[in-house]
């Protein structure tokens, strides 16, 4: 159906819901390519009116890809929870955002309406929603998830240790991982994007991971970043996977680009499960999303880029994952032009996620042909922070050598602990107690203790 | 008045594992943050990054080197009319704009082998430091083996498909485009070259195949120029280029990955795992 607003005697019209939420966007560059973009500023916010003024039901009733020809639209569908959309199934766009904003939405209520919410009804309502509200509401959002620790909790901040190298080279990683694990890193996962998608180099890097792990009895888990078809392979081979990872988005056309579809998921997803690694939680998968994605393998079906972005959080949610990372300024200066859009995206990413019951960790990053810079990623790793995000990467020295991108550093982790006073995971937390690592200020406790770290790898 | 005492920097009793990697990893730490030095350089860094992204091609002194081996130049723009355009709109990139396209009509081009083309992509520092020494040798050697050349092209804010256009203009059989690639923070004047056989305007990456790190610290020119000549050699045997064509060292594939994920990392060409980035 077609929607229409009238702003001093001038009828804007939309066609229908598509482009209704591609109007009502924010402006990003990705929308622009993608001639989605509102075309002026009045054009945008009659979009965002008319958009305020529609009913949720009916996102139950257009589906802005048709149910016949994509799978996750049929997973939206088939898997909304009637029950839990019942208390506000007589609300508009505009009135979700009023009540999520409102005393009346607490942690629990966020929680028990989440299944209740279609991605494109939270795409919809962050529309409307200026930073400061994206930032409220997510830090009224808890989702707790556990395998080896518990990450999530309020209060808490945890880090992806990422130790790339661009050869894979098992020393050079193990440098990085004890470079991180001295920094209080490593409590989300100790996650690798390896160089080549080779099986052996996979199972030898996690073997390396594992070995440390177990040595130091450290309370986490890992994860090498290759291809879930690979990762499943492995598991039939019995070599220690901890996270099961995969990059998905919110149309089935682009998930076929990655190489995957919602029945490979969930062979997975199943094949993570019968390890039964975890120790305290079976959340085992660790997925990864980006404004944009769909895009540029042409596969965005008439979307804008963050209700793509969203769709891909139903997939995720399927399969109940430990970690859900975006990795907002990934993707580059055509889908997410400057800081300014980049801050913007990674507020709505992280908000919409944790309303949609996922545990939202974020790669708050760019590339060097983006108008960004470290003050930038200083200003959205802050307001994160604020907002009660799940988990952040750690980098050394913010700088990927493997990826060849700027991302956020051990140090940039400290920082954030101790201006907002929050710890890392509680299991981990002990840990580098007894470690004589650091205390839960972040102080080095020089016990000498943790030497024995780099002494068994390395003869330091 | 009493000094405050300067504050002692916490070095990291690690450092001799700054021997296994080049990842920034014991810097140290001021209370909880980064040291000075370390917080410079990496601005320090971040800056070349940028004035690469930022540079042009530095016509007057590559038409000049040109002269000397004696082919035609002509000087062309893509239809992304500056910098930041450029950068938003990778599809206006791929395109010459309408006076670039006459010029080539204008120069009644006949059928030829070979078609280079320098363009500027996401460092013209790339171009400016490396493509001189590279494209002298390759014409020499192409010519030694009897391949005709068209006309060299100077491109501004070209994108990678560029080339399909210029060398369906100038009715090559094949095109190589050398172009500079997105900066790092460890390199940001690095080249990368482009073969495509018979090019046109519409082709997809997995038709091309690619050899990047091409600089002083990096590939050399006389390797560059041996692994391209191969790739030239073997595209006029197999009358193609891209996924079935081999790279000859370690039968390492030298086409670009395309949309699918090779590590399972979200791969787009401009921000995938260590991609010469240019598409």
């Amino acid at each position: 159906m077609s929607y229409q607003y009238t702003i001093r005697e001038f009828t804007y019209r939309f066609d229908d819901l598509r482009e209704l939420l591609a109007k009502a966007s924010p402006l990003r560059s990705g929308d622009v390519l993608a001639g989605l973009a509102a075309v002026t500023y009045e054009e945008r916010v009659a979009a965002q009116l008319a958009l305020s003024d529609v009913p949720l039901r009916n996102f139950l009733n257009e589906a802005v890809i048709p149910y016949e020809n994509d799978e996750v639209t049929r997973l939206i569908i088939d898997s909304h929870d009637r029950d839990a959309f019942l208390p506000i199934s007589h609300f508009t766009v505009g009135d979700l955002r009023d009540w999520l904003l409102s005393d009346q939405a607490d942690t629990l209520a966020l929680q028990q309406l989440t299944m209740g919410l279609t991605p494109e009804m939270v795409a919809a309502v962050s529309k409307l929603m200026r930073n400061q509200d994206l930032i409220l509401v997510a830090k009224k959002c808890e989702v707790v998830t556990r395998f080896r620790n518990t990450v999530g909790l309020k209060g808490h901040l945890s880090v992806r240790l990422q130790p790339n190298h661009p050869l894979d080279d098992v020393r050079g990683i193990a440098a990085s991982v004890l470079d991180g694990l001295l920094y209080g890193s490593g409590d989300a996962v100790i996650g690798i994007n390896p160089a080549t998608d080779s099986p052996s180099a996979t199972a030898k890097l996690l073997y390396l991971i594992n070995d440390l792990r177990e040595r130091f009895e450290i309370p986490t888990q890992s994860c090498i970043l290759s291809h879930i078809t690979t990762t499943i392979e492995l598991i039939a081979q019995n070599v220690p996977v901890d996270l099961v990872f995969q990059s998905i988005a919110g149309t089935e056309k682009a998930n076929a680009s990655f190489g995957v579809n919602l029945a490979i998921l969930q062979e997975g997803y199943e094949a993570g499960l019968s390890l039964n690694r975890g120790t305290i939680g079976n959340n085992v998968m660790y997925f990864e999303s980006g404004q944009g994605s769909a895009l540029s393998s042409n596969a965005h079906v008439g979307l804008d880029q963050q209700t793509c972005e969203v769709r891909s959080y139903a997939v995720a949610r399927q399969f109940k994952p430990f970690l859900h990372n975006s990795v907002v300024g990934f993707i580059g200066p055509e889908y997410l032009f400057d800081g300014k859009q980049i801050i913007r995206a990674g507020l709505e990413d992280h908000f919409c996620g944790k309303l949609m019951g996922l545990p939202m960790g974020m790669d708050i990053c760019y590339t060097n042909h983006a108008q960004a810079d470290q003050d930038d990623m200083d200003t959205l790793l802050t307001m994160l922070g604020v907002s009660g995000i799940n988990f952040i990467m750690g980098v050394p020295g913010a700088d990927d050598i493997m990826l060849n991108y700027q991302s956020t550093s051990f140090h940039d982790a400290l920082y954030l602990r101790r201006v907002l006073g929050l710890r890392p995971a509680p299991e981990f937390e002990s840990w580098l107690l007894q470690q004589g690592i650091m205390d839960a200020d972040s102080r080095r406790l020089f016990t000498g203790n943790e030497k024995k770290l780099y002494a068994v790898l390395f003869e330091v | 008045m009493n000094k405050i005492l300067k504050t002692n920097i916490e070095p990291d009793e690690w450092q001799s594992l700054k021997a296994y990697t080049d990842a920034r990893i014991a810097l140290g730490k001021t209370g909880v943050s980064i040291p000075v030095a370390a917080s410079m350089a990496f601005k320090l860094a971040h800056a070349h990054a940028k004035d690469a992204v930022y540079s042009s091609l530095d016509q007057s002194k590559l038409i000049d080197l040109l002269k000397e081996i004696h082919q035609p130049v002509a000087a062309l723009h893509s239809q992304a009319a500056n910098r930041d355009i450029y950068l938003q709109r990778p599809d206006l990139g791929r395109r010459l704009a309408d006076d670039s396209v006459r010029k080539l009509h204008q120069l009644l081009a006949q059928p030829c082998d070979l078609c280079i083309i320098l363009a500027d992509g996401l460092s013209a520092s790339a171009i400016n430091e490396n493509a001189w020494p590279v494209v002298n040798l390759l014409v020499q050697t192409a010519k030694s083996m009897n391949f005709s050349l068209s006309a060299i092209s100077l491109v501004e804010h070209a994108r990678v498909a560029i080339a399909d256009e210029i060398g369906s203009l100038l009715k090559a059989k094949l095109s190589i485009i050398f172009i500079g690639e997105r900066p790092g923070l460890s390199s940001f004047d690095s080249m990368g070259a482009y073969i495509t056989y018979a090019p046109s305007p519409g082709l997809t990456d997995e038709r091309r195949n690619c050899i990047s790190n091409i600089r002083q610290n990096g590939l050399s020119a006389a390797l560059a120029v041996d692994k391209i000549m191969y790739l030239v050699r073997e595209a006029f045997r197999l009358q193609t280029t891209g996924v079935s064509l081999k790279d000859n060292d370690i039968g390492q594939p030298t086409q670009l990955p395309t949309g699918g994920p090779s590590n399972g990392m979200i791969i787009h060409p401009t921000a995938g795992s260590n991609l010469p980035v240019n598409e």
